[in-house]
């Protein structure tokens, strides 16, 4: 069955610079450079990463990053914690914004 | 308890059709995926040992647990142990041979009963030589007769090598066993109790951590923080170094990644992290490892393949240094386990 979405594809992903090495280079780069231990460890960044990949819902970031998550030795409730993270800003968002719906509503209230 | 593949008469128990699925890996028309071929690459084909420093010994594959990964297929309903006889023959050969490091495995070696023995002996013909016993943990609280071990241990000087795969029971009992986590916490308190893994005291408690599943280990100097804060913090445990090793596609591994799904993606993860550097130290190059019949390998993993080496003489009662320093090192798909990102062996990262 064909999909929109290929797991083996995420090998792949080194070749985006087949049509542009220039750029791809300069990701590739600053992608590696971002992931290293600094003022973060790499692994906290791996869980931020985790978060993010949710977040934004790429499926290949979600497979990228649990298997980092677990190389660098998370175990399932860290990983689920930091999800819920990213769920909790989400749902967050939205309810935040609810405070503009009950300004409005009082606004048009008598 | 699981039983071994042995005696479940697994066709995994048969090392031809081991080595027959990791040929499967090298499709024609994608040879640049052989071992060899990597090992070409990077100048280090045919493989040849560096020097012979550690004599591993694999006293048996009796044990009292059954791990899901083990690439021994070890457990309690294996027989197979070394006898005093060939022990009496690794004893000549430590004699008449210079060694760093004599590595003890099995199997629970402990369960041999030889084991004190033959401890006792080596240490006799040499006081400086470095000897590591690969435990288990749990045998140590498995029953009273094994109470002692610390202090055997400590006594000798034995460095103790443990597998502990995470600071958590649910990730330790799933590949190790029910119960196997709480035992191992006890036990460790044991050997701190006597002195191994404090600062300064000289006994050394270090502990192995492999994946427990489908993924490789990450950095090990990372990995041992963690541990240590981990097991510091509720347990009050202390240990001196932590090994990260891979896990190789061999024996009860191999099966759990083919009943998984996983051997495909785990052998392509395997081959894409391929480090020349890694290769460079791989630990076939100055070890022996010697089978509980006294066959003799190139390393535990060869071992279990019923590799033995490519020289005239393959029993420990044949040992030519000469002859095993300029023997090829046998090799197959699975050593890409131990070339794999920072490198695998007995004691862990390798670059």
């Amino acid at each position: 069955m064909k999909t929109y979405y290929d797991p083996a594809d995420l090998k792949n992903f080194g070749k985006i610079g087949d049509f542009q090495k220039k750029l791809a280079d300069k990701f590739f780069d600053y992608y590696g450079e971002t992931f290293k231990e600094g003022a973060l460890t790499a692994r906290e960044k791996s869980l931020i990463a985790l978060a993010v990949a949710h977040t934004i819902q790429c499926p290949y970031c979600i497979d990228a990053y649990t298997v980092d998550t677990m190389e660098k030795g998370c175990d399932e409730e860290m990983m689920m914690e930091a999800v819920h993270v990213a769920a909790a800003i989400r749902s967050g968002a939205s309810l935040v914004h609810s405070v503009q719906m009950m300004n409005k509503y009082k606004e048009l209230s008598m | 308890m699981i039983k071994s593949l042995k005696a479940q008469n697994s066709e995994l128990a048969d090392v031809s059709n081991e080595l027959r699925i990791l040929s499967s890996k090298t499709p024609t028309g994608f040879e640049e995926d052989a071992f060899a071929s990597k090992l070409r690459g990077s100048g280090l084909y045919p493989l040849h040992p560096t020097s012979i420093d550690t004599l591993q010994i694999n006293v048996g594959k009796m044990c009292n647990q059954t791990c899901k990964h083990c690439h021994v297929d070890a457990g309690p309903d294996r027989k197979e142990i070394m006898t005093r006889e060939t022990m009496e023959h690794c004893l000549d050969v430590l004699k008449n041979n210079s060694f760093k490091v004599v590595d003890m495995t099995g199997g629970a070696p402990e369960m041999n009963p030889n084991f004190r023995w033959f401890v006792e002996e080596i240490r006799k013909i040499d006081q400086a030589i470095n000897i590591i016993v690969r435990c288990n943990l749990t045998i140590i609280v498995a029953n009273p007769s094994y109470h002692d071990l610390p202090d055997f241990f400590k006594r000798h000087r034995i460095e103790v090598v443990s597998s502990l795969p995470y600071f958590t029971a649910m990730r330790t009992d799933s590949q190790r066993g029910e119960g196997v986590f709480e035992k191992s916490i006890r036990a460790l308190k044991m050997l701190n109790d006597v002195g191994y893994g404090i600062q300064d005291s000289g006994l050394i408690l270090n502990l192995v951590y492999n994946p427990s599943g489908a993924f490789l280990p990450g950095d090990q100097k990372a990995l041992e923080m963690e541990f240590k804060k981990k097991l510091k913090e509720p347990y009050n445990i202390v240990f001196n170094q932590l090994f990260a090793i891979t896990n190789l596609p061999i024996s009860r591994f191999l099966d759990y990644l083919i009943r998984s799904g996983n051997f495909d993606d785990y052998m392509d993860k395997l081959i894409s992290s391929y480090n020349p550097a890694a290769a460079a130290s791989v630990m076939c190059r100055n070890m022996i490892s010697v089978g509980w019949d006294g066959n003799l390998y190139d390393c535990d993993f060869n071992q279990m393949l019923e590799l033995q080496v490519e020289t005239t003489g393959q029993h420990i009662s044949q040992w030519s240094t000469e002859d095993l320093t300029a023997r090829e090192i046998q090799i197959n798909q699975h050593c890409f386990g131990c070339t794999a990102g920072a490198g695998s062996s007995c004691g862990g990262a390798t670059s």
